[in-house]
């Protein structure tokens, strides 16, 4: 690749493009190559979002009215999913034949039934459960593993930086969605493999692939802030490397991971669905928004209420991900606030 | 030179390490991998796959048997009660469904891009400008395979203007051909199109303000002119760049897509494969996959380097 790695340290995630610089080569790499990589409609979240976002945001980072209302929204799916324990659903895996494929409202069922006969709104919240489960793990393996390969990438740039950076490089000339597919088909398709096997493969498999691009981008963001006047201070002052690297750099490095980090969730709950649909996604009989979606594809005819309202559930979800992350990264962008 | 040198060692040792993954797949299979493989055969079934195979050869010699068979075309077989029929059938098949679904994607992305992008950069910040950005942001959020499906409900099933599965070559029926890919390269070609049309606004207000453009315009020289003939190629690059490498994502797109229309592509018998657990299937289709984006990428990285003068004269 043309150096995005160095362009993109300029801007980290921001890809300003609306503001009209010129912020070509870093949408490379900060735009551009994560939605290379990851994969197919997740791409767009994460690669589009950061290159379309700033004409929406506004470049103060205020939240405004639509960044309150997905805040709202969200706050309502992550209730939603760890309540549905206690919330009056019906058993999210129980059967009734009546119910098979019928409407919204039938019989007291909020959204219908499902193409077995299964209550689609207890799905839905239980498929939160996993869809969330899935995102927020399997993002967190990224930023832990890929904020701190890219801080050390970032400080130690000769050769440490070198290897790390090839590294990255390598794992990420496998297209991401075929790598994850692939981690998941050896080691959760077997015979006998149970739910909670595939689950924790499923969030180390995605966690896993986003850390090249989470750590391309915490070494972006480090390579600017490690050369700044209070890092040199701090280095003059004799502190020790991993007190600077911990202590003056990571502080100014967590708000872009921050708002990549939501942006991420959006995509793995994007991929999880693309996973389902080839048929590795969050196993069956337990519900994710991906395999509701993957199953309800065979009744679109007759029922399609089946696939079209977690597809709205899904679309509001990433919507509000993507738009709050590029509020904070706007709000955090350092070219505006630290030059 | 010298870029395109560095470029080709790069290629080299992302392949090898690309590869050897792929060839290892089958002996990370939890269990005996031969059990996953064919459960269903005899024992002396699986003994015969078991030497076949070459599992209990070293790392090295696996790697090499496996890489020998795969540049010569031999992609192992399915595996069934029946026998063993050859992977390569298929796929000769299905790779060119894929290229096409692929190409007519990006084709379609950028014929609604470029002019979305050089129009948006001209009127920055008016109405239509924020509009097309607002609208864009929100078909961001709609997952491909969503995308897919809701067309084939609304515009198959309810309007039945397009068939919604199947294929159809161009060398058949060109017309036919198109009808049937149109809902699969739109379901894949919007998200794309957001981050190109970005991408070339951004890039096209930059060129706006330069020196060469205040003289054109200072010569009179209509709008159009300007823009098109003169803002437009020093602003493609970064596009040209991206749109090369995010074959990377349309290849993850295309996959899930081409299993909701049951397009015979590459994505559609990595699904039967996946669903069949036919591993030697798997482990062949993800090599050709990997590999195939791996030479793009790299042909991507040339090409950029043949159009900008100033990468192709850097110093690695």
């Amino acid at each position: 690749m043309p150096e995005p790695d160095v362009a993109a340290g300029t801007g980290s995630a921001s890809g300003r493009s609306a503001d009209g610089e010129p912020a070509g080569s870093v949408d490379v790499a900060a735009g551009g190559a994560p939605a290379v990589v990851l994969a197919p409609a997740d791409a767009a979240a994460l690669g589009g979002a950061a290159d379309v976002a700033p004409a929406l945001v506004r470049r103060s980072g205020r939240l405004g009215v639509p960044g309150k209302v997905a805040i709202a929204w969200l706050v309502f799916v992550v209730a939603a999913a760890v309540l549905a324990p206690v919330l009056p659903l019906d058993d999210p895996n129980a059967t009734e034949g009546s119910l098979a494929r019928q409407g919204p409202g039938t019989d007291g069922h909020l959204l219908g039934g499902d193409g077995l006969g299964r209550d689609l709104l207890s799905r839905l919240v239980w498929g939160a459960r996993s869809s969330l489960l899935l995102g927020v793990g399997a993002v967190a393996i990224g930023i832990v593993g890929g904020g701190t390969l890219g801080l050390l990438a970032g400080y130690y740039r000769r050769r440490i930086g070198t290897f790390l950076v090839g590294l990255f490089d390598t794992l990420l000339s496998f297209p991401a969605l075929i790598l994850a597919l692939t981690l998941v088909t050896v080691f959760a398709t077997g015979e006998g493999t149970s739910s909670t096997r595939r689950m924790v493969v499923l969030i180390l498999a995605l966690g896993v692939v986003s850390i090249p691009l989470l750590g391309r981008i915490a070494r972006a963001t480090t390579l600017t802030w490690s050369q700044r006047e209070f890092v040199m201070a701090a280095k003059a002052m004799g502190q020790r490397d991993r007190s600077i690297m911990i202590g003056e750099v990571l502080p100014n490095v967590l708000p872009a991971m921050f708002s990549l980090a939501l942006l991420s969730i959006a995509i793995v709950i994007v991929a999880e669905g693309g996973l389902s649909v080839l048929g590795v996604g969050v196993m069956l009989p337990t519900p994710s928004w991906g395999n509701i979606i993957a199953e309800g594809r065979s009744d679109l005819r007759d029922a399609a209420h089946i696939v079209m309202f977690p597809t709205i559930v899904i679309f509001l979800t990433v919507l509000a991900l993507n738009y709050l992350g590029d509020v904070v990264r706007a709000r955090f962008d350092v070219r505006e606030s630290a030059l | 030179m010298r870029v395109i040198a560095g470029r080709l060692l790069h290629l080299v040792v992302v392949l090898f390490f690309v590869t050897l993954f792929v060839a290892l797949l089958t002996s990370m299979l939890p269990g005996d991998p031969v059990d996953a493989i064919a459960g269903f055969a005899s024992p002396e079934q699986k003994d015969a796959l078991r030497t076949d195979l070459g599992l209990d050869d070293p790392v090295w010699v696996q790697y090499g048997r496996w890489m020998g068979d795969f540049v010569t075309g031999d992609l192992g077989g399915y595996y069934s009660v029946t026998g063993e029929r050859p992977v390569w059938d298929r796929v000769s098949e299905a790779l060119p469904v894929s290229l096409q679904l692929m190409v007519e994607a990006q084709v379609l992305a950028l014929i609604f891009a470029i002019p979305l992008g050089v129009f948006t950069a001209y009127r920055a910040g008016s109405r239509f400008d924020r509009t097309t950005g607002a609208t864009l942001f929100g078909l961001l959020a709609i997952p491909n395979f969503a995308l897919a499906l809701v067309l084939a409900y609304y515009v198959g099933v309810q309007l039945g203007w397009l068939p919604v599965s199947g294929y159809v070559a161009p060398s058949d029926d060109l017309l036919e051909h198109f009808r049937r890919m149109a809902m699969p390269a739109i379901s894949l070609a919007v998200g794309q199109v957001a981050v190109y049309m970005r991408l070339l606004r951004s890039d096209m207000i930059a060129t706006l303000q330069e020196d060469f453009i205040t003289m054109a315009k200072a010569k009179g020289l209509p709008p159009w002119h300007v823009l098109w003939r003169h803002a437009l190629r020093p602003s493609s690059l970064t596009l040209l760049t991206v749109a090369g490498l995010n074959v990377g994502t349309l290849i993850g797109g295309a996959v899930v897509v081409e299993v909701i229309f049951s397009l015979p592509g590459m994505g559609l018998l990595l699904g039967e494969a996946i669903n069949a657990r036919q591993y030697i299937a798997l482990q062949s289709l993800i090599a050709i996959i990997a590999v195939g984006y791996v030479l793009i990428n790299f042909l991507v990285d040339v090409l950029y380097a043949v159009l900008d003068p100033r990468i192709r004269h850097a110093r690695t």
